[in-house]
């Protein structure tokens, strides 16, 4: 019964002609097959429909149906390996990597939205440790400190200002539940809420704060610094090699205003 | 008093699901609610805002864990780690049972998030009933298993469902949810006569009841749980109450999920059953 329920179907929707049935009764009213069909069609539609809700980004990046056409390719490719459909979008940037066709022509946008997009689900329900307190390390050598960031923080560098374009769709699905429009053409609202963005490099942190979730635009040293904090780098090291080509200037100070800054929203944890 | 050895919370009440749209009613207002089922797996994350509003409702109400994912009639045996969640959420919630379903949803790690109809073959029912007495060792709390509505029966069947959900649950020494609401969608797609499945379960076993609505469509019903309850399901609560006694009961409404007040006043229909069946017990 697996076999046939995760595989795919048809353009119209219908269970793939030929797929063996033989193991389930009939009844007065069904066949075998239209009784195996009615579960082949419910797990896709129960798992495109979760995708779909998780996704509204890339689904306006690349439009309603082209989106459906790569749901039902990723899914097919990369079934739900989780006891949670929380996690359907895990292996979503490892895919477009794979079959970057599926996106075309926005390959590039398609991948750094479907970043965002799962660094928002992280952000969400991912683990919070224990704070740690910023007093116990002073006096700790930077050349050997570590600090660990929180798991649920994402940083990522994206060639396109996605986190404006998540902000104005979330801002035009208000407008049309105010107006209680948003069930009236779904399509097109999502198309036209989103203008396309131009590649512009950008940096940012995917974090929450009193459970909120926030996105939060970094400078390029500051992304550099981070990312080498939560590959496992020395304080000391992580700030040298992300300022080694840094424009002159007072770094010192505007270093030290980041650290304050990100002590104070809670992102240094207990290892 | 429970009404039977499974049913050590007769007097729990009449509970409702905990769903999303109502959590600022809920957190808010405070209403009065004798219990909330939650669905485990919405609470087994590592933290944000799920645990948050739960330790709230935590703080007001008593919650019962319900389960969709523990896939009793899988092949595959519980994964351990699944379990430990379940464990650390079980201390969390400090459930007074737990329930999850008789159907199998997973093969080889590959999850379908549906809950699926099994053969009724006697090799199956031992199967199901080992898992089940291995999470209910695990989490060290008492288990009701919970029969599902289906579209599909399977020739490899050496018995009717009722005989299976017996057999189940005599082998684990577990607890029945009946959902009177998925015997009723049951019985219509597979023309059974459902007061057979209820008299002939081990009604000393039922530990909750499950109540719902479900859509027709023309050549089957699909439990859709996005209506009100309908008359002939509240026929065979009626019944279920006669022959387990006073049971917690649950409404579920899980799609076009209406106010709370609405979904809230649908289940306390239930007392109606309840009381007339106290009125009987009490000369
Ligand atoms: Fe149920």
């Amino acid at each position: 019964m697996a076999g046939a329920l995760f595989r795919p179907l048809t353009s119209g929707n219908r269970m793939q002609p030929g797929t063996d049935a033989s193991f389930i009764k009939p009844n007065d009213r069904l066949t075998s097959f239209e009784r195996l069909e009615i579960y082949n069609r419910q797990y896709w539609f129960r798992i495109l429909g979760c995708f779909y809700e998780d996704y509204p980004g890339l689904r306006a990046v690349l439009g309603d149906s082209k989106f459906e056409r790569l749901a039902r390719a990723y899914l097919a490719k990369y079934p739900s390996a989780s006891f949670t459909l929380r996690n359907l979008g895990g292996r979503l940037e490892k895919f477009l990597a794979e079959e970057p066709q599926w996106a075309a022509p926005r390959q590039a946008l398609a991948l750094d939205m479907a970043r965002f997009e799962w660094a928002q689900i992280v952000a969400f329900d991912g683990e919070a440790r224990p704070v740690v307190e910023i007093d116990s390390l002073l006096g700790s050598d930077p050349a050997k400190l570590r600090l660990a960031l929180q798991p649920y923080l994402s940083f990522l560098a994206l060639d396109h200002p996605v986190d404006d374009c998540v902000l104005a769709l979330k801002k035009a699905a208000l407008r049309g539940e105010a107006s209680n429009a948003v069930e009236a053409s779904p399509k097109s609202g999502t198309r036209r809420a989103m203008p396309l963005p131009k590649r512009e490099k950008i940096y940012v942190a995917v974090h929450r704060h009193d459970n909120g979730l926030y996105y939060k635009r970094l400078e390029p040293e500051a992304y550099h610094i981070l990312t080498a904090l939560r590959g496992g780098a020395f304080l000391e090291d992580a700030c040298a090699e992300a300022l080694a080509s840094a424009p002159a200037g007072d770094w010192a100070e505007v270093v030290r205003k980041w650290f304050e800054n990100w002590r104070q929203l809670g992102w240094f944890c207990v290892q | 008093m429970p009404a039977n050895a499974f049913n050590g919370f007769s007097d729990y009440g009449i509970g409702i699901g905990l769903r999303i749209p109502h959590y600022r009613h809920i957190l808010e207002k405070k209403p009065v609610v004798d219990w909330f089922e939650i669905i485990s797996e919405n609470f087994m994350v590592d933290g944000g805002r799920p645990l948050e509003v739960l330790d709230r409702v935590l703080e007001q109400y008593r919650v019962v864990q319900h389960g969709v994912s523990m896939y009793f009639g899988s092949a595959d045996p519980p994964d351990r780690e699944h379990l430990k969640r379940l464990r650390t959420l079980v201390r969390r919630t400090k459930t007074p049972w737990l329930s999850d379903h008789l159907c199998w949803g997973s093969v080889d790690g590959r999850f379908t998030h549906d809950l699926l109809p099994m053969p009724y073959t006697f090799a199956a029912a031992k199967h199901t009933a080992e898992k089940i007495r291995q999470v209910r060792d695990f989490t060290e709390t008492p288990v009701c298993v919970e029969n599902v509505s289906s579209y599909a029966e399977f020739h490899a069947s050496e018995m009717t469902e009722w005989e299976f959900l017996s057999e189940v649950v005599e082998a684990a020494d577990c607890g029945i949810l009946l959902d009177v609401n998925n015997i009723y969608v049951s019985s219509k797609n597979h023309n059974f006569d459902p007061y057979e499945y209820l008299n002939n379960i081990p009604a000393h076993r039922v530990g909750q009841i499950h109540i719902a609505g479900h859509s027709k469509f023309k050549k089957y019903i699909l439990d859709t749980h996005d209506h009100p309850v309908l008359d002939p399901v509240w026929k065979l609560y009626a019944h279920a109450t006669r022959l387990a006694g006073v049971t917690a009961t649950l409404l579920e409404w899980d799609d076009r999920i209406p106010s709370f007040e609405e979904v809230h006043g649908e289940a306390l229909k239930a007392n109606r059953f309840i009381h007339a069946l106290e009125a009987v017990a009490t000369p």
